[in-house]
């Protein structure tokens, strides 16, 4: 029976011991306990999120790397590619332009001789007139002799004249 | 494992040394083995180390009784006094400052003309109030000591270091109050209000956990029966009884009063019934803890008893271990009980403020 009777003595000082000892542990020890391991869980989280972030802005700059790097080579190639173009173009304008220069060169050269032709003729005309002047006066020499023959010849020379 | 081995060695020693004595005095009569079980697992003025009767090596613990003042002498006035025996009771009378004190059977009386009265086996002398600090109060300082030192220091690890991960001796009450909180509080508290009983459930789990080992310790400053004493677990408990009843909601006291889907004309039966209720699970959750210990206790020294009641030490090849087995299955229940406790007095609270799902 003594076994199961409570005793206050005992139940004095377990109250006034347990109580206190629930006291000093809430304040002193759970409290910043469960906050520091509270803290440090919000802290492993927060590290695991950065950690992921990071991974993931890791992952966006290799893929701009790579596409800054495809815009490189297409900006290569566009601006190589201009740059045939442009010479080509270059080339087909010198071209073009010794061309027209050519030509222009060729039609002047054809004037000039034409002109010079001209010259020639009209300077042969002059002479041929000198030389019919003089034929003539030759043959006016001449046709004292026989007027019939004087005229033939005469009709003769400025027909092959006009031909020439 | 060691230091338990050694712990049983040093048990097993002792128990020779103090049964071995008892043996020899009680020769002619044989060796009480229930006495002296009881005598163990019961509180005592005195802590007794080894010996017996006036040759005891004893810690005299002070005697402080408030009888027309608050007195405080040794009880070592009453164990060293004059010893009587009325009717076969062992009566110490008290001398010097316990003049006039007597001590039967750890029970504190005063004598009426000088004399003890007694009737029918029943001392009817008046009793004083007896707040002394028995062996089992020492032992709940003791216990309460080591825990403050050991959750300090965990608390000062945490308060010099900040946020980090736990080592040395935090490393080890770490897991444990996490235990307490993500397996006892929260499965069975509901909705965040785990928070508010959460110092009650890691305070009385670390109380009992350490008392429980305490008492596995045979010599001081352990092996005192706190945690199987019934005093002890009446005070759990009712904590656990009046946060439980404080922290009822309405929804609590519509299930006790009015039962929903009980027909009304159950409830005269019913509420009767869920008023015995709100007692039995605290009173289950102090009897539980008593029994588990002092049952524990009472096996360990009863087969530790085997040798003596033989008288031959070759018993000791079948007692020794049989106690050895018995011992690390109560460091078992020791964790188990500790666990037990928190656990049931979380459900219990946990339905006083569970929220209505209907």
């Amino acid at each position: 029976m003594e076994l199961i009777t409570p005793s206050y003595g005992l139940l004095f000082w377990t109250g006034i011991t347990f109580c206190l000892l629930l006291f000093i542990l809430a304040k002193f020890v759970w409290k910043p306990v469960l906050n520091a391991v509270n803290a440090r869980s919000q802290k492993i989280d927060e590290a695991l999120l950065e950690a992921d972030k990071a991974r993931k802005e890791m992952q966006a700059l290799h893929a701009e790397n790579e596409r800054i790097l495809k815009e490189a080579k297409a900006q290569r190639d566009e601006i190589l590619k201009e740059a045939k173009e442009a010479a080509t173009r270059l080339v087909d304008d010198a071209r073009e332009k010794a061309k027209t220069e050519g030509n222009k060169l060729i039609e002047s050269a054809r004037v000039a001789i034409d002109n010079e032709r001209n010259a020639a003729i009209a300077e042969m005309k002059t002479q041929i007139a000198q030389f019919s002047i003089e034929i003539a006066e030759h043959l006016v020499k001449e046709s004292l002799s026989s007027d019939v023959k004087q005229k033939e010849l005469t009709t003769k020379m400025v027909g092959e004249l006009k031909l020439n | 494992m060691r230091f338990l081995l050694r712990t049983l060695l040093f048990f097993s020693a002792l128990s020779w040394s103090t049964f071995a004595s008892a043996s020899s005095k009680t020769d002619e009569e044989g060796f009480n083995v229930s006495e002296y079980i009881m005598h163990h697992i019961q509180d005592a003025h005195e802590w007794h180390l080894w010996g017996e009767g006036h040759d005891a090596t004893s810690i005299y613990l002070p005697i402080i009784l408030i009888d027309n003042g608050v007195k405080v002498f040794s009880s070592s006035h009453f164990y060293h006094g004059k010893e009587v025996h009325l009717n076969n009771e062992h009566c110490f009378m008290g001398t010097g400052p316990a003049e006039g004190y007597a001590l039967v059977h750890e029970k504190i009386y005063a004598l009426e003309g000088g004399q003890l009265n007694i009737h029918d086996g029943h001392v009817t002398n008046a009793m004083p109030w007896d707040l002394s600090v028995t062996k089992n109060v020492l032992s709940l300082f003791i216990g309460v000591g080591i825990l403050l030192l050991v959750l300090m220091s965990t608390a000062r690890y945490y308060r010099k270091n900040g946020a980090v991960s736990p080592k040395g001796i935090a490393k080890f009450i770490e897991p444990l109050i996490l235990f307490v909180r993500d397996e006892v509080a929260i499965p069975n508290i509901h909705g965040g209000k785990h928070v508010k009983y959460l110092g009650f459930l890691t305070t009385v789990f670390f109380f009992i956990l350490v008392n429980n080992l305490l008492g596995m310790i045979p010599v001081f400053p352990g092996g005192a029966n706190l945690t199987g004493n019934i005093t002890i677990t009446m005070f759990l408990a009712v904590c656990t009884l009046l946060i439980t009843v404080f922290s009822g909601n309405k929804n609590y006291w519509k299930h006790i009063f009015a039962t929903p889907g009980v027909p009304w004309l159950l409830l005269p039966i019913m509420i009767p019934i869920e008023i015995v209720g709100i007692f039995t699970k605290p009173f289950a959750l102090m009897i539980r803890l008593f029994a588990n210990i002092t049952a524990g206790h009472i096996i360990v020294l009863a087969l530790i008893s085997i040798i003596f009641i033989n008288k031959s030490e070759a018993w000791g090849a079948l007692s020794v271990p049989m106690a050895l087995f018995i011992s690390v299955l109560e460091i078992l229940v020791a964790f188990l009980q500790a666990y037990l406790f928190s656990m049931l007095s979380a459900l219990f609270i946990g339905a006083a403020v569970e929220e209505d799902h209907h």
